[in-house]
């Protein structure tokens, strides 16, 4: 499911740049955006408050404090099971890491929140949909395990098609594994804050992001186990307006809040001050 | 209803009774022509059964007659008590669960729960569960741990069910939740997949101390079907997606996702269903007696260990 949205992504994106590159277009109101006026608005349009995709690197720049970021992740993803379909797994493999610019569809690394010490994990759509495979699970589980050691707190943006397809049963163990290395964390009562964008389905939902100790999502985020395709080909109707969207989930009582991703920051910062055993006498 | 690569098989063997009975009935001596058909039925078996494809796996792991959860539980167990319910919303008739005892020694069980028949099927939901069919897992894990009691899973679904009730009441929530409360029980747990191990809906119940797997069952994080839909844009291409996913119990042994094949009869486990639970008898209580030292504790750690230590990726 992931490689298709991607696909689907991918033609949007080239239709976006036919227009002047000066320019964006919101693909929810279709104002003309200037690129700088969304840059620096976190890319939110100013007219809709619509939530555009922001990449894994512009939320380090946005989560962590400034100059606090020295990164942990570069494991590099391998072919364990000679997958072919239409191409190659390897050669797939590639394309998406020139794509992203990085081996795998994960970044992280020790920072400072709100100068609370942490490990900040971002997922990356830009590889593969976000797809997790094995180099996904073991960072997670790596960051978690060494913020358990360093008395760090956790906080994990997702964004993520899924489990990822190529790497099979083996994709599927990731879910146990960092949701059992979370149990790490629980045991010395660091704080885990997860933050839920747009989109996040299947393994990754049904693992480590649904399990924190406070979830967030960003307004209008497409969030939920199985993908809205599979469901409408399973119950054959329409589904209802704003299904699995960050505002239902609200509504269901799934997440703890929507937060607006121009005061995300300053929630997770709060969130983590008033959790982290570090900080408990301090004033926030 | 014979699978297609059974067909010839049953058009021998009924061949054969045919003779047989004309044989009986009639007085002629056919015992050269039946001994011959006989041999060709032997060869023909081995040759379909011993190389079956992945494919022909995932079709045998499918199969009617097929035994499932509750007919393991009634096969191989006595004092079977099920228990209903989730205690929250509703209750889930694609997992079952409840009390039992197995050689002497009382657990605590759950499954996933195909029906038997059609109209048992539609009420069971296909073996696919909502959120409650996990949260009555979890209330069985729950009661494990305080008891102490082995907890012993049995896995058969084609996945969780993907449908609009399921995700209003938090489908991904439940897995994720039911997959961290197995990981921290302090009871032996032992997952057994006996069909189809369908995905997050198939781990939800999967963390076990051990993993053990029916010769021809599969377990994957997608379908056949659906990864052909996705990756060759046509479910046809299921037995090509079955192949690329290395989903029968050969492989998973080797990725070390499973620690243990429980072998099938010739031709699979619905041909010879009384077989087929001698050996998940044999085959659970080898496993739980290489548990039976272990304390809480480590349990616990066992179970994070295996885990821990699943995938593949270069430094």
């Amino acid at each position: 499911m992931a490689l298709e949205r991607l696909f689907r992504r991918r033609r949007a994106q080239g239709e976006a740049r036919d227009i002047p590159e000066l320019w964006v277009k919101c693909p929810k109101c279709d104002a003309q955006i200037y690129k700088k006026d969304l840059e620096s608005n976190l890319h939110v349009c100013p007219k809709c408050e619509h939530h555009l995709r922001l990449s894994a690197d512009r939320r380090i720049e946005m989560l962590a404090d400034a100059g606090s970021f020295e990164q942990i992740t570069g494991l590099k993803p391998t072919d364990p099971l000679g997958f072919v379909d239409t191409e190659p797994y390897p050669r797939r493999l590639e394309r998406y890491q020139k794509e992203a610019g990085r081996p795998d569809a994960i970044v992280g690394g020790r920072c400072t929140i709100g100068g609370v010490e942490s490990v900040l994990l971002v997922m990356d759509y830009a590889f593969a949909g976000g797809s997790m495979g094995s180099v996904v699970g073991e960072e997670i589980t790596r960051g978690i395990e060494l913020a358990a050691r360093e008395n760090r707190a956790v906080v994990i943006v997702s964004v993520s098609g899924g489990a990822r397809m190529q790497e099979a049963a083996l994709s599927l163990m990731q879910m146990a594994k960092t949701t059992l290395a979370l149990d790490r964390l629980w045991a010395k009562k660091l704080p885990y804050v997860s933050i839920l964008t747009d989109p996040t389905t299947g393994g990754v939902t049904a693992s480590f992001a649904a399990i924190a100790d406070v979830i967030l999502a960003e307004p209008g985020a497409l969030i939920g186990f199985a993908g809205p395709r599979v469901i409408k080909q399973t119950i054959r109707q329409d589904l209802p307006e704003g299904f699995q969207r960050s505002e239902f989930l609200l509504k269901h009582g799934m997440v703890d809040q929507v937060v607006d991703r121009r005061r995300l920051k300053e929630t997770v910062a709060r969130i983590l001050k008033l959790l982290h055993p570090r900080t408990v006498n301090h004033a926030g | 209803m014979p699978l297609e690569f059974e067909k010839p098989i049953e058009e021998l063997e009924a061949k054969i009774a045919e003779l047989e009975g004309f044989a009986a009935s009639s007085g002629v001596d056919l015992s050269g022509e039946l001994q011959v058909l006989r041999e060709r039925l032997a060869q023909l078996k081995a040759e379909t059964f011993d190389n079956l494809s992945r494919w022909e796996r995932v079709q045998l792991a499918r199969a009617p007659g097929r035994p499932t959860t509750l007919d393991v539980i009634g096969g191989i167990m006595t004092e079977f008590v099920e228990l209903y319910g989730d205690r929250t919303y509703g209750e889930d008739p694609a997992v079952v669960g409840g009390l039992a005892r197995f050689e002497g020694t009382s657990v605590v069980v759950v499954g996933h729960q195909k029906g038997r028949d059609t109209k048992e099927n539609i009420r069971r939901n296909f073996a696919m569960p909502h959120p409650e069919g996990y949260r009555k897992a979890m209330r069985m894990m729950d009661l494990a741990d305080r008891f102490g009691r082995p907890f012993i899973a049995f896995i058969d679904t084609p996945g969780a069910y993907p449908g609009v009730s399921a995700e209003e009441r938090g489908q991904a929530w439940v897995i994720a939740q039911s997959i961290q409360r197995m990981a921290r029980l302090r009871v032996p747990a032992i997952a057994i997949i006996l069909g189809e191990g369908g995905s997050g809906g198939a781990l939800a119940i999967g963390v076990g101390n051990r993993v053990l797997i029916l010769e021809n069952a599969w377990y994957s994080v997608i379908s056949p079907e659906s990864c052909a839909a996705i990756l060759w844009r046509d479910a046809k291409e299921a037995a090509k997606a079955a192949e690329a996913l290395r989903l029968s119990a050969p492989d998973l042994l080797s990725l070390g996702i499973v620690d243990r094949i429980i072998p099938e009869p010739s031709g699979g486990a619905h041909r010879d269903p009384t077989a087929t639970l001698a050996n998940i008898k044999q085959a659970l209580q080898a496993t739980l007696a290489e548990l039976a030292d272990l304390s809480p504790e480590q349990l616990f750690e066992d179970r994070y260990r295996r885990f821990r230590g699943l995938g593949r990726y270069q430094i």
